[in-house]
């Protein structure tokens, strides 16, 4: 009935690379066992894509697996089908010890991109982001400044593409702590 | 500014990641238990100069506590292990006593004993 | 007079002219100046005062370690204090301004104290103004605050213009210092693979190497220095940055770079500091080393200088600080000086050496030139003046007697070299003392441990004791290739390049010149410029009993303020070894604390400043309550309307207008903070029967439960109403603060002590955004929604009952309605999606108007539960609180043999039947009691203070009421009901209020069961 909105409402800032506000996007929290061949199925069909190894997100059209924790994935689906999506995992998985629950609207979602991305992230996150240590598909929790986020590098594309994850309320000041990341002037020349 | 790797994702995780937990291996005290149990519980902490046995969580990460084996006084981590146990795996405890021997830490040590 | 060289100046570029100021007056210089050697070219010899004294300085130094030239640059808000004239870059248009004297640099009224030299010596403020005492803080300290001290601090209304930023880096290999040692180093272990990443303090490579001459492979180090530059820049494993310095050396291999990206450009844009945090598996430490001065009376006159600091104004940036200079040495190095000076067409009059021996081949040299030099001489004194005037020369070996007095305009001075093993020591690397050289240097058996057990810094260069060229480069060589090994590359033996340097015989430690001067010459005799430290005073001390070093750099201050004593260390630990009897390496050094040089606090802060210095959360309708006249209150870092003013309305004047229109009307609260944690799993109900103290695990599906949680210790921690979602699935409401903390808590106990346990726990706090409807009209307006969307959830007194919820759909959202009060009225809690949570309000808004609707802050809020006796968590608890103090027993479970908490709570300190209780407070006058106010009792204390018997925890006016109310803890409260306590506020006044019921309102609680 209503048109749902994100916390930062299409903000976008260009610099040493871009940033902007990537949307309204479907996320489920999955917990469970990761091993769990009932779980493996529902994931496949909540989201095509595969249940992914430590620290990875697989990807597919439409869809994706992040790997959390353990024994928790952060499943990617249209924002639209996530209620949806969220009752038919808890069905697939009924029987099964396992929680699915929407988080769609509790997460500010950003893409930053271009020759500067890494650096951006760089500025803000404990976390080695050369292309060594950093590739597409790598996917880190960690502390953006002060709050906590995930990121991943997307695969493709002829530059540096990050997707990052944080809490709605906070969206605000990811945004404004990566456009000021972002600052033209301030490329470290290093990535 | 420390360092410990997540022994459940792996990262090797900088201090601002994490967040102490205090000593490891408690044992917890309910109803039942007298004064002096309870209160050892409660209160009664290690304070060594050495080995020492600590619970940390990866809480800026994959949201995980575990347990680290370290030296206060070098800094150096002996290891990190699951925080689902209630003693050191014998592999931390034989590095621990490959680098320092005859520690021992409340109940545990190098064996030698 | 000091002045610009007709040729020399390696680092300027004399077509390129800048203009500055110093002190008012305009300056030229030439890109590639300093501001000191600027300064030194425009004759301005003394550029500050001392610290004590108000002595004229002049530069001693032409690098970091300079103590004197500290100077206030640039204005309003770019205004900065301390900053050294020797690591400022020259940039058109900056403004210098010198410090510590009033009211001219050339007239100072506190140079009075100069004369006074006798009477302050160490310890003289410790002493002088001990009584009497109430003087320290209302006298003395006021007057010694303004006659001491450095720079002005900037103007505390103005903010710093420049921006900060941090950046994490990973390297195997981390070089600090880019002299040729640095250089070399980083060669050698990015051959092997490593990735290397070198830092430079300076907007120059390769440190002294070019000033002081000699070959590298053939080459003069400036060609060896560019060619290597040119190999590590086409090395993809390598990063060299520049005007970077290596400020810290920390645990596991953490190392702070201080990168200077506008101080020589300010306001081109972009950040003007950046803190590189960078972990490192290695650390090589090729960090150079500094020249000692010499104790000898008069050696902070301005023109008194270090004889290689004095060489670099030559060779670097073509000045000359005299026209007539002494070199006085006990090494050869300074002989280079005067070669120097010579070739630049300086008359050097004399080179007094303190050894008989003499030097070797540079001394041959300097000789040839037709320099008269002098063995087993030294400088009696400097005549003191605003510059070098005239030098006394005497026997080394003697009290300063039969001198014989030349004049000259400028002295370069030489005790020897210490390594820098500041970096090395950071982080707990050891020193050992070389006697040859009269040195501390890294001691490599001892270095710091890294996390796994095993050394990781490695000094290299001068910074470990090689003082020779070829040295120099074979133990770089060897350091870069150790710390690639170190850090898992396989080492490439690459051979150390050739270096060529004039043989030098040994140096002679000399820690007073002469030898045994006399008390008065010792008294003009400095260790440590920056804080007025004489030989005399560290003699004071030592025989006052300041036997430790770190006492005794204490009580003289030797060592401390923005230098760290890099220039005084070694000298003033030797005068004390000397005092004691004791051998230096006994005495042993002050510690070597980061940074290595002053660093910004803008860097430290880096992004976190402005609106972005702390996040701020923001609910989904944030910006509505923004517009619509939030006063915000911090809770946490949540934002949360206070209360919503309007136009001509006081901030009391809000709350009372929203108190009585949700109590007569209709309020909405965005309570969107609330914590939600969803709990699910075959164990979920045994699990929450523990982490509550009431029953969990019997709720039925679809009903509510207030719940309370406590810590191991017993005291109340957080509560909440928790709702039965399902079968398996709970959904706990946790306080605001208390979403995150309990989740965690949650988690610690699940992960840590039940992991057998099959529960599993999300935070889905943000998920939605929760509004309150309150009031009478609370029900009409939802109903007034659905009907408008032809349709929804049944939210009669039926269908959702007092403490039930349903699910459904309100107005067109998907909601979660749940039949919970917090305020005595009826009331719902709605949940719906956060990206709708804006639209979801706006139709309550829309839809209330017709039933005055109006929304209402947390201090409603926190009216309206203390009208009925709600605690609230921290308010009535503050972490000594557990919940039977507050009445609260009913929400105990009897039947539970165990939950986090019950075991504490049976101590005996916990039974204690005289424990402060809840109780409702009533001012006899209907004045609101001040809050956290204390209820006297009989009698006085051991301390002589009046006994108390409770305290206020909550305190309000209730405009319900039209009096005040408030809620204590009060011994045996609840048994004395209507007793009158007297509470004195902290304004001078006695309130009495009478002990009453704490349920102001409703008592029966029949109107939120409607």
């Amino acid at each position: 009935m209503s048109s749902p909105v994100t916390a930062t409402n299409g903000a976008q800032f260009t610099g040493i690379a871009t940033v902007e506000d990537a949307g309204l996007q479907g996320m489920i929290t999955l917990r469970g066992d990761l091993s769990s061949k009932t779980l493996k199925a529902a994931v496949k069909a909540a989201t095509g894509a595969e249940v992914p190894e430590q620290r990875k997100i697989s990807v597919v059209e439409g869809g994706a697996a992040a790997w959390m924790s353990p024994d928790e994935l952060l499943l990617l689906v249209p924002y639209g089908d996530a209620v949806a999506k969220t009752a038919e995992l808890a069905q697939a998985l009924k029987g099964e010890h396992a929680l699915a629950a929407n988080v769609s609207d509790a997460r500010s979602y950003f893409r930053i991109s271009g020759a500067g991305a890494r650096e951006v992230l760089a500025k803000i996150s404990p976390v080695d982001l050369s292309s060594q240590a950093f590739a597409p598909g790598d996917f880190r929790r960690s502390r953006t400044a002060q709050v906590a986020a995930a990121f991943w590098l997307e695969d493709g594309g002829e530059e540096d593409s990050f997707r990052l994850v944080c809490f709605r309320s906070v969206g605000g000041y990811m945004f404004q702590l990566l456009a000021g990341a972002a600052h033209p002037q301030s490329a470290v020349g290093v990535y | 500014m420390l360092i410990l790797e997540c022994p459940y994702c792996g990262v090797k995780a900088e201090e601002t990641e994490l967040a102490a937990g205090g000593e490891a291996h408690l044992k917890r005290f309910g109803p039942g238990s007298d004064e002096d149990q309870f209160h050892d519980y409660l209160f009664m902490r290690e304070n060594p100069k050495g080995v020492h046995f600590e619970r940390w969580r990866h809480a800026n990460g994959c949201g995980k506590w575990f347990h680290a084996a370290r030296c206060t006084t070098t800094l150096e981590v002996f290891g990190t292990y699951s925080a689902q146990t209630y003693e050191p795996p014998q592999e931390i405890k034989d590095k621990i006593t490959a680098k320092r021997p005859g520690w021992s830490w409340r109940e545990f040590s190098d064996g030698a004993k | 007079m000091s002045m610009r060289l007709a040729k020399q100046g390696r680092l300027i570029d004399r077509s390129k002219q800048i203009e500055f100021t110093f002190n008012g007056k305009r300056m030229q210089g030439y890109a590639g100046d300093s501001l000191a050697s600027a300064l030194l070219a425009n004759d301005q010899m003394m550029m500050g005062r001392s610290f004590k004294y108000h002595r004229p300085r002049g530069v001693v130094a032409s690098g970091s370690e300079e103590p004197n030239a500290l100077m206030q640059l640039g204005t309003g808000d770019r205004y900065e204090p301390n900053q050294r004239a020797t690591t400022t870059e020259l940039f058109s248009g900056l403004t210098a301004q010198s410090q510590n004297h009033w009211p001219s640099l050339e007239f100072d009224v506190l140079a009075i104290n100069n004369k006074l030299t006798r009477f302050l010596t160490a310890g003289f403020y410790y002493k002088m103004f001990i009584h009497p005492r109430p003087f320290w803080k209302h006298v003395y300290e006021p007057i010694i605050r303004k006659s001491a001290g450095l720079g002005q601090a900037p103007d505390a209304e103005l903010k710093d213009a420049d921006s900060y930023e941090h950046f994490y880096f990973f390297a195997d290999v981390v070089v600090i210092g880019g002299g040729v040692a640095g250089l070399q180093a980083a060669k050698a272990a990015a051959l092997s693979g490593a990735k290397v990443l070198v830092l430079e303090q300076n907007n120059h490579w390769g440190g002294r190497a070019p000033v002081d001459g000699g070959s590298i492979d053939g080459e003069t180090p400036d060609a060896w220095v560019e060619k290597t530059l040119a190999e590590l820049r086409g090395m993809q494993n390598v990063t060299l940055r520049d005007r970077c310095m290596g400020a810290g050396v920390y645990d596991h291999g953490y190392v702070l770079g201080y990168e200077r990206l506008t101080d020589h450009a300010p306001g081109q844009g972009g950040p003007r500091h950046r803190l590189w945090r960078i972990r490192a598996a290695q650390i090589v430490t090729a960090t150079g080393a500094i020249e000692r001065p010499l104790s000898f009376a008069g050696n902070d006159v301005p023109g008194v200088m270090l004889a290689a600091s004095m060489r670099d104004y030559v060779v670097n940036w073509g000045v000359t600080p005299g026209q007539r200079v002494v070199v006085a040495t006990n090494n050869d190095d300074a002989y280079r000086t005067a070669l120097a000076l010579h070739e630049a067409g300086v008359d050097v009059v004399r080179v007094v050496d303190a050894r008989d021996t003499g030097g070797g081949a540079l001394m041959e040299q300097v000789r040839e030139k037709g320099i008269r030099v002098e063995l087993g001489r030294a400088i009696a004194k400097v005549k003191d003046g605003p510059r070098v005037s005239k030098v006394a020369i005497c026997a080394q070996n003697g009290e300063g007697g039969a001198q014989e007095e030349i004049e000259a305009d400028a002295v370069a001075m030489s005790g020897g070299w210490s390594p820098v093993v500041h970096l090395w020591s950071h982080c707990g690397g050891k020193l050992t003392w070389d006697k040859e050289q009269a040195f501390f240097r890294p001691d490599p058996a001892r270095p710091p441990l890294g996390d796994n057990g095993a050394g990781f810094v490695i000094a290299a260069g001068a910074a470990n004791g090689a003082l020779q060229l070829d040295a120099v480069l074979a133990d770089a060589t060897l350091a870069g290739a150790q710390a690639a090994e170190a850090s898992g590359y396989p080492a490439k033996s690459i051979p150390a390049p050739k270096g060529d340097s004039e043989r030098e015989t040994l140096m002679e430690p000399v820690w007073l010149m002469p030898a045994k001067a006399d008390i008065k010459l010792r008294m003009k005799s400095w260790l440590d410029y920056q804080n007025d430290v004489k030989v005399s005073d560290v003699q004071l001390a030592a025989r006052e009993g300041y036997e430790s070093v770190e006492h005794t750099k204490r009580y003289t201050t030797l060592g401390m303020a923005t230098d760290q004593g890099k220039l005084s260390n070694i000298n003033g630990l030797a005068i004390l070894a000397d005092s004691l009897g004791a051998e230096i390496p006994q005495v042993g050094t002050t510690t070597f604390r980061p940074p290595y040089h002053p660093i910004s606090m803008g860097a430290i802060g880096g992004e976190a400043r402005g609106e972005i210095f702390q996040p701020v959360r923001k609910t989904p309708i944030y910006d509505w309550n923004d517009a619509n006249g939030a006063d915000w209150e911090p809770v946490g870092q949540w934002r949360r309307p206070f209360a919503y003013t309007r136009s001509g309305e006081s901030r009391h004047d809000a709350v009372n207008r929203e108190v009585k229109n949700t109590r007569e009307n209709l309020g909405l609260l965005d309570a969107s903070t609330l914590g939600k944690l969803i709990v699910k799993g075959p164990d979920a109900g045994k699990f929450l029967d523990m982490m509550y103290t009431n029953m969990m695990s019997t709720l039925k599906i679809g009903k509510c439960r207030y719940g309370l949680m406590c810590s191991e210790n017993g005291f109340l921690m957080d509560d909440g109403v928790v709702a039965r979602i399902d079968e398996d699935t709970w959904l706990c409401h946790t306080t605001t603060g208390g979403a995150e903390s309990i989740h965690g808590w949650m988690e610690e106990w699940l992960q840590t002590e039940w992991w057998d346990w099959k529960v599993y726990v999300a935070n889905v706090t943000e998920q939605y955004a929760q509004v309150a409807v309150v009031g009478p009209n609370a029900r009409k307006v939802l109903e007034k929604l659905n009907a408008q969307a032809g349709g929804g959830l049944d939210l009669s007194k039926e269908a959702l009952p007092f403490m039930e919820w349903r699910e459904g759909q309100i107005g067109g959202f998907d909601a979660r309605a749940f039949r919970i009060s917090f305020s005595g009225e009826l009331s719902y809690e709605i949940a719906v999606a956060a990206s709708e949570g804006q639209a979801f309000w706006d139709a309550l808004m829309e839809a209330g108007a017709e039933f005055k609707v109006m929304p209402y802050g947390t201090e409603t809020l926190h009216i309206l539960r203390a009208e009925k006796g709600f605690i609230m968590i921290g308010d009535e608890t503050d972490g000594t609180v557990i919940p039977q103090d507050l009445g609260l027993n009913w929400a105990l479970s009897k039947k539970k043999e165990d939950y986090l908490g019950k075991r504490a709570q049976q101590r005996s300190h916990m039974v204690d039947p005289d424990r402060w209780q809840l109780v409702g407070l009533e001012t006899t006058d209907g004045s609101v009691l001040p809050d956290g106010a204390y209820a006297l009792g009989n009698g006085i204390n051991a301390n002589g203070q009046k006994n108390m018997i409770g305290r206020v925890t909550s305190t309000y006016h209730s405009a319900t009421l039209d009096r005040g109310i408030a809620m204590g803890l009060v011994k045996h409260g609840p048994k004395r009901m209507g007793e009158v306590l007297e509470f004195p506020g902290t304004d001078g006044k006695v309130y009495s209020a009478k002990i009453v019921d704490p349920v102001f309102y409703d008592k029966e609680g029949e109107k939120q069961n409607v």
